[in-house]
């Protein structure tokens, strides 16, 4: 159960996250892309994922109970290789649905404070 | 590549999953749930067999929206993942995706994509806004 404290507050990441082409190049050839200077569409996940899991984990969730619901991508321009970013978690809201419990994230990736893709999670705690 | 107008109907493409791919996307995406890869573990939680990441299906359609005018092209990217996608050991199963342009507006499109696999949708209110 997510301590409800936690909902609209947010949480941005002590380090910074570098974008190498090799994690593009692996990314984008996974789903038959072969354009690795700009990443693909849903690439940002493998950023915002694992931020937002170690959050959610720290605030309590069982992860090994989780099913993702939906997401959406913001992408205010394309990321590409040299990218630093911080990755900044808001958890939106969290509501328990017959037994389930429902958590909405934001992960905004953070450049030089000009945020370059925002991300939507709606992830789905299994009772 | 059909003309970008509204009404549209976009030319399938298919996809095809298999546990090799989980695995590629499981190390490119950082993403070790082991109901994507280990049969004995996704049965213990209830699940038919391995599943696919929901993303790696949501990557695949973005590869869909990507081919239509560039990766740098994407602006908006949504889906819900309404059906899990089962892969069993040794085959590959096969994700057709489709699009319908639904509104152009200004050289910005709205496409609604259609994912599919075994004749079952497993993406709902699957849409992207691409620059044309």
């Amino acid at each position: 159960m997510l301590n409800p404290d936690l909902v609209g507050r947010t949480f941005t990441s002590a380090d910074s996250v570098t974008v190498t082409k090799e994690a593009i190049q692996k990314f984008a050839e996974v789903i038959g892309e072969t354009n690795f200077d700009i990443a693909p569409p849903t690439f940002a996940i493998s950023i915002t994922l694992e931020k937002s899991q170690s959050l959610l984990q720290e605030s309590g969730l069982d992860w090994t109970r989780v099913v993702h619901g939906d997401q959406r991508f913001e992408i205010k321009r394309p990321i590409v290789a040299g990218d630093v970013f911080q990755c900044s978690s808001t958890i939106e809201s969290a509501r328990n649905m017959a037994g389930n419990e429902i958590v909405s994230v934001r992960s905004d990736l953070i450049s030089a404070s000009e945020v370059v893709v925002s991300t939507w999670s709606t992830l789905v705690v299994r009772a | 590549m059909n003309k970008i107008e509204i009404g549209a109907e976009l030319a399938p493409k298919t996809f095809n999953i298999n546990r090799k791919l989980l695995l590629a996307y499981a190390n490119a995406s950082g993403d070790q749930n082991p109901i994507h890869q280990d049969e004995t573990f996704a049965k213990s939680v209830g699940l038919p067999d391995v599943i696919a990441h929901g993303m790696l299906t949501m990557a695949l359609a973005g590869k869909y929206l990507s081919d239509i005018s560039g990766s740098q092209s994407v602006l908006e990217f949504s889906a819900k993942f309404i059906k899990p996608v089962v892969v069993p050991a040794g085959k590959d199963v096969s994700l057709i995706v489709s699009g319908k342009v639904t509104d152009v507006v200004e050289g910005i499109a709205k496409i609604e994509l259609l994912a599919m696999c075994d004749e079952i949708k497993v993406l709902g209110m699957a849409k992207g806004v691409i620059k044309l």
